[in-house]
């Protein structure tokens, strides 16, 4: 369908949930995750403040490098891995068709 | 004993400004926060981002919209207990409320307002199974007294200015200092990376960067720790002491065995005046839900002002209340 992409969100108890995600909302992987009631905080909002989206890219996906601004936050986060981002600074967008992610640990 | 109409429970833009409401009814308000300044998480997390949509104010940054709060109820006289965290309630004969502090501080009020955001704002813990069990037997979370750890090995992990800040400090009193960070780069002042960098060269920090510890190890008191390094593998490590600085995050806290109606982490309110199922306590801003709640600053202003009628109610339930617009009678100070 148009205008929507489909990623494969993994929970903390290993349940891959299938959800749609529209391009044209201006949304986030945390967002679109809490809109379909995933386990995740988004404590700050989507600024980059907290590590409450954290989550792990399991797909090649070819995603923009981490800001310093969420390398700084990653840095405040634990079980930190080399596939580690913070969801709400991924935008939704056509390229992510397919896009594997899991959940972090929360502390 | 402090005495007071309304305690208030979060120094955050929502309770500051619920003084300046209760102030106009002549309610007197005593604020208590776990964090050592008003603001919560504006001072705490983001004093330098600009906020858009609080009205009258095309952008306000964070810190001054705060500065701008506590001018604002200043000839209201609040009172304030910081870097203590309301841990009992308890409701007396007459009908007040005896609330104590996590350090013995007794304050007698009429009603309660929990204006506490996120919750508490505590110290993030390593994700260490046995973490707990070595808490002040070698781990600490907050350094009080630099000289405590003369003479001893300290362990230190983050990325940040305290992590960076603190192991220069250590490095002239401790007797040995190792900084553990989880990449090469750091986000904390460029000044003090340098000079972490320099006091390795000196030998006087042992800096390794690309690791996290993974591991506590000791009998009655913290002995070792396991460092995991990207390329080393684990090390292990003998220590006296190990301080992960992390950063605060926001916890809900004693507020949770209050008997209040709690979903995911928020009060339950009845709209109409923003009161728990607890008659004489509140809960405004963003602790609190109810059909259609959105988690804005503007909206929890609304809350206190609405809120602070009915506690003025519950407090003098014989007395009229009349309602008056502060450009009419201007500001009576308390």
């Amino acid at each position: 369908m148009d205008g929507i992409v489909n990623i494969k969100v993994t929970d903390r108890e290993g349940v891959t949930h299938e959800i749609e995600a529209p391009t044209d909302m201006n949304m986030n992987l945390m967002e679109i995750c809490k809109s379909y009631e995933l386990p995740v905080e988004g404590t700050c909002g989507g600024m980059a403040l907290c590590a409450s989206c954290h989550m792990y890219i399991l797909s090649e996906h070819n995603l923009s490098k981490p800001s310093d601004d969420e390398e700084d936050m990653l840095d405040q986060a634990f079980f930190v891995e080399d596939n580690s981002r913070l969801g709400c600074q991924i935008p939704i967008t056509e390229d992510l068709e397919g896009l594997e992610v899991k959940l972090a640990d929360v502390e | 004993m402090i005495e007071t109409n309304i305690l208030i429970i979060g120094a955050g833009p929502v309770g500051l400004f619920t003084v300046f409401e209760a102030g106009l009814l002549k309610l007197k308000c005593h604020l208590i926060d776990a964090l050592p300044e008003a603001g919560g998480q504006l001072k705490e997390i983001y004093p330098k981002k600009p906020i858009y949509d609080i009205p009258g104010y095309p952008s306000v940054l964070a810190g001054d919209l705060v500065d701008n709060l506590m001018e604002q109820i200043e000839p209201f006289k609040p009172t304030f207990t910081f870097g203590e965290r309301a841990e009992i309630i308890e409701k007396q004969e007459d009908g007040t409320f005896l609330v104590t502090s996590n350090k013995g501080t007794l304050i007698k009020t009429n009603v309660i307002a929990i204006a506490a955001g996120l919750g508490c704002f505590e110290p993030r813990k390593p994700p260490l199974s046995n973490i707990v069990d070595f808490e002040d037997k070698g781990v600490e979370y907050i350094i009080k007294d630099p000289n405590f750890y003369k003479g001893k090995k300290v362990v230190v992990a983050g990325g940040g200015d305290s992590a960076l800040d603190w192991t220069i400090l250590l490095a002239e009193i401790a007797e040995e200092v190792t900084l553990v960070h989880r990449r090469e780069s750091f986000r904390g002042a460029l000044d003090s990376v340098d000079k972490v960098v320099e006091l390795d060269k000196q030998g006087k920090v042992k800096l390794v960067t690309n690791a996290q510890i993974i591991a506590l190890n000791g009998t009655d008191k913290l002995e070792q720790v396991v460092i995991k390094h990207k390329e080393l593998g684990e090390i292990s490590k003998d220590v006296d002491h190990f301080i992960p600085l992390f950063g605060l995050s926001p916890k809900l806290g004693p507020i949770a065995d209050w008997e209040l109606n709690v979903t995911k982490n928020a009060i339950e309110v009845d709209t109409l005046d923003y009161s728990t199922n607890v008659e004489g306590i509140y809960a405004i801003g963003d602790i609190n839900t109810y059909p259609g709640k959105l988690k804005l600053i503007l909206c929890g202003f609304h809350e206190g002002t609405i809120m602070v009628q009915s506690a003025f109610k519950y407090i003098y339930p014989d007395k009229k209340l009349s309602f008056k617009y502060t450009t009419v009678t201007g500001i009576d100070g308390l």
